[in-house]
């Protein structure tokens, strides 16, 4: 199969979040994935929309740009900002670390992004914005009976 | 995203329907705090029954409602929990502190 793409462009309203994990799970099924695949990649994009709308632009108005992409059984998703960026990626992505405890905030969404994908590269440069890339490999039809069995 | 009260005496039941991001917990904080700041309410059992999704903005709205409920010196439960549900909520140690049914 030839490989496929999507660009999305959003605002980063918080109403957007539910559009951007619906939509990617949508381009994603032409791979056939299986229910718990789609959830993993619906909750990891929402993860990632959610820090940029909360974190990268603070609740300001700024430009989500979601680039996704098929290659072979491997969907990759790159979900960027063009906010105020990480100031220390690696104490970003311990569980449980927050900067924002009084907005509810609960420090889990880096660990849940790389529970339910392969693969988490955080890319951050301050006042430039965060490219988070999220990798995952959905299962082909023969791995699926195999699982099965 | 929808939900449901339903208040007997002290304890109230908010039933969670659709997805529950950053975007309708913050949309929803004020209705179920009102109440749980009455003076009337003391438990509080989340009904997942009918939740689809959840993500980490739903974790740090289950534990500020707990934060509010145990200061009041009442119970937090959640019951209906679906496995793809549960999953996300041991994965963030909910399950330690919260009764999950």
């Amino acid at each position: 199969m030839q490989n496929n793409y999507v660009y999305i462009k959003i605002p980063s309203l918080s109403t957007n979040e539910s559009f951007a994990r619906s939509a990617v799970a949508a381009f994603c099924s032409s791979l056939n994935p299986t229910i718990e695949e789609i959830s993993d990649i619906k909750t990891a994009v929402s993860e990632a929309v959610t820090n940029a709308i909360i974190h990268g632009y603070d609740n300001k108005l700024g430009d989500i740009v979601i680039e996704c992409r098929i290659k072979g059984q491997v969907v990759e998703i790159i979900i960027e900002d063009f906010g105020c960026g990480i100031p220390n990626v690696e104490k970003a992505r311990e569980p449980l670390f927050t900067s924002k405890p009084e907005l509810e905030r609960s420090g889990m969404g880096f660990t849940v992004m790389e529970s339910f994908m392969d693969e988490l590269v955080v890319l951050s440069e301050r006042d430039i914005g965060t490219k988070i890339i999220l990798r995952k490999k959905i299962s082909n039809n023969s791995e699926k009976m195999y699982n099965k069995l | 995203m929808d939900i449901l009260c339903n208040e007997n005496g002290q304890d109230l039941t908010v039933k969670l329907k659709g997805e529950l991001d950053h975007h309708f917990a913050t949309e929803f904080r004020g209705k179920i705090d009102e109440r749980l700041n009455s003076g009337q309410v003391k438990n509080l059992t989340f009904d997942m029954e009918k939740l689809d999704f959840i993500d980490s903005s739903a974790i740090g709205f289950i534990i500020g409602r707990y934060k509010i409920v145990k200061k009041n010196d009442g119970k937090l439960e959640i019951i209906n929990a679906s496995h793809k549900i549960r999953r996300i909520l041991d994965m963030s140690g909910v399950g330690k502190i919260i009764n999950i049914k």
